[in-house]
């Protein structure tokens, strides 16, 4: 019987959860770095042992861990993020030009195809690239390079690139998404990127047609089908089918297309989980009914998952790294809330349980399957 | 010549570099804040850029650093140190900025 480990990172500290293949009794271990902010952890596909984390914190800025035992023990890596050349300016939230300043690391993501290879995405918007597992980092500047930088902005929370998608035999194929600037592809490699925004419809910016400015909040895609991506947009629910080079929406039923997560299951590549939450002003589940949707057809047609949710005075978040699934046989959904519950489903979503509940606000959550 | 520095951390740091109350640091030459977070970063490569930002090495926004009950988070970092902290009487501190309400 294979085991679980779900990753949690928390405003206050990392936590470690781990189960056998049945998920329903889970130790909890942690916090690791008490104190700190942990944006993201995720574990190397290629050495389930390393674990990485964003460790980090207004006061004493931006660190990184690496374990090589599983969640055990850690020691900090590189955390020279300093951008290639002179950074340049981008938009300010009143309009004005402010130059590119680094403040965190939002995202890791180890390759799929390189043990010691791991991408990082950036507040400001930049991906970095280690290869030698965290030491050190080099900005892939061709993406902030691109002709539409001085025109990124940031979101609410910052302009981060918070979404590294990774084509699954293509290791020269990136896909990445910023906050408020919108989803780029790269097929080199990350030396030149182009922009994937075509079909999106953003009320926040005056241009509907505009090649940047859209806050995509997340994508993910089906390693099978790579060419298909889905994205949770700061409003709406989009699919592409051609690796996006245009978008159509797939809101269709749900009560609120607002949400941060989306995430496909791990055997059926059109099922489709989402948190609908009730606006970009009310970030909390529309009518306190914390309740993850599930489309069977890649989107358009939603069904509510409520079973051992809490359907009554709930106003939680579920943040965009917060959601994630495992590859056991019955596929295993999670998700984080800023109360700092991990809600589980071990049945694809039919029921749910928290797996833990009074941990400090989630932003991330990460899934291991081990053997 | 060099010089007993004493150094106190904040609990964050502290914990990061595996340390418990005051960091003694040998410093050669002048004690001032550069040398002497050289030398504790030399010691506790944990700790760069928690202190100094490490594109700029400048001190972080929320970071001071109080001697002889003076606050020197202000002064040039060649700037000599309290001959007090460089005497090894009293400890060059380094603290995390007042937060909360």
């Amino acid at each position: 019987m294979g085991g679980t480990r779900v990753l949690v990172g928390t405003r206050k500290g990392a936590f470690v959860l781990t189960s056998d293949e049945g998920r329903t009794d889970w130790k909890v271990d942690g916090p690791y770095f008490p104190g700190w902010e942990i944006y993201h952890l995720k574990a190397s596909p290629m050495n389930p042992d390393r674990i990485y984390a964003s460790q980090t914190s207004g006061w004493f800025g931006q660190v990184i861990q690496r374990s090589d035992d599983g969640g055990v023990s850690w020691e900090t890596v590189g955390n020279d993020f300093s951008y290639d050349g002179v950074p340049g300016e981008h938009q300010w939230y009143d309009g004005s030009l402010r130059p590119w300043e680094f403040h965190r690391v939002w995202h890791l993501e180890p390759s799929l195809h390189d043990a010691e290879t791991v991408y990082a995405g950036v507040e400001d918007a930049a991906l970095f690239k280690s290869t030698d597992g965290g030491a050190s980092w080099a900005e892939l500047s061709g993406l902030r390079q691109h002709g539409t930088g001085p025109q990124w902005q940031p979101g609410a929370g910052g302009m981060c690139l918070h979404t590294i998608l990774q084509h699954p035999t293509d290791a020269d194929r990136l896909y990445v998404a910023i906050s408020a600037a919108g989803a780029f592809r790269t097929t080199d490699g990350g030396a030149t990127w182009q922009a994937i925004n075509k079909g999106l419809r953003s009320g926040e910016i005056p241009d509907q047609d505009s090649e940047v400015g859209h806050c995509v909040h997340r994508l993910d895609m089906h390693p099978s089908n790579p060419d298909v991506l889905y994205m949770q947009k700061h409003w709406d629910v989009m699919r592409s089918d051609d690796a996006g080079d245009v978008w159509q929406e797939v809101s269709g039923d749900l009560p609120s297309d607002f949400g941060f997560p989306i995430a496909v299951h791990a055997h059926e590549p059109e099922t489709v989980y989402v948190v609908p939450i009730t606006s970009d002003s009310h970030h909390f589940p529309v009518e306190g009914k914390l309740r993850v949707y599930r489309s069977r057809t890649g989107g358009d047609t939603w069904e509510p998952l409520t079973k051992g949710l809490p359907q009554n005075d709930c106003y939680v978040n579920v943040l965009r790294d917060a959601m994630a699934v495992d590859q056991h046989e019955s596929c295993g959904v999670y998700f984080g809330t800023t109360g700092g519950q991990v809600y589980a489903s071990s049945d694809s979503g039919d029921t749910w349980s928290p797996i833990v509940r009074d941990l400090p606000p989630v932003l991330s959550v990460e899934v291991q399957t081990l053997s | 010549m060099s010089h007993s520095v004493r150094v106190t951390l904040p609990p964050n740091l502290r914990a990061m570099a595996q340390v418990h109350g005051e960091v003694l640091l040998e410093i050669p030459g002048e004690v001032t804040q550069r040398s002497v977070l050289d030398a504790l970063e030399g010691q506790y490569p944990m700790l760069l850029g928690t202190i100094r930002d490490r594109a700029t090495a400048r001190r972080r926004a929320f970071v001071r650093f109080f001697a002889c009950e003076e606050d020197l988070s202000h002064d040039e970092p060649d700037t000599p140190l309290p001959e007090r902290v460089v005497a090894g009487e009293e400890p060059f501190m380094v603290v995390g900025a007042m937060a909360g309400g």
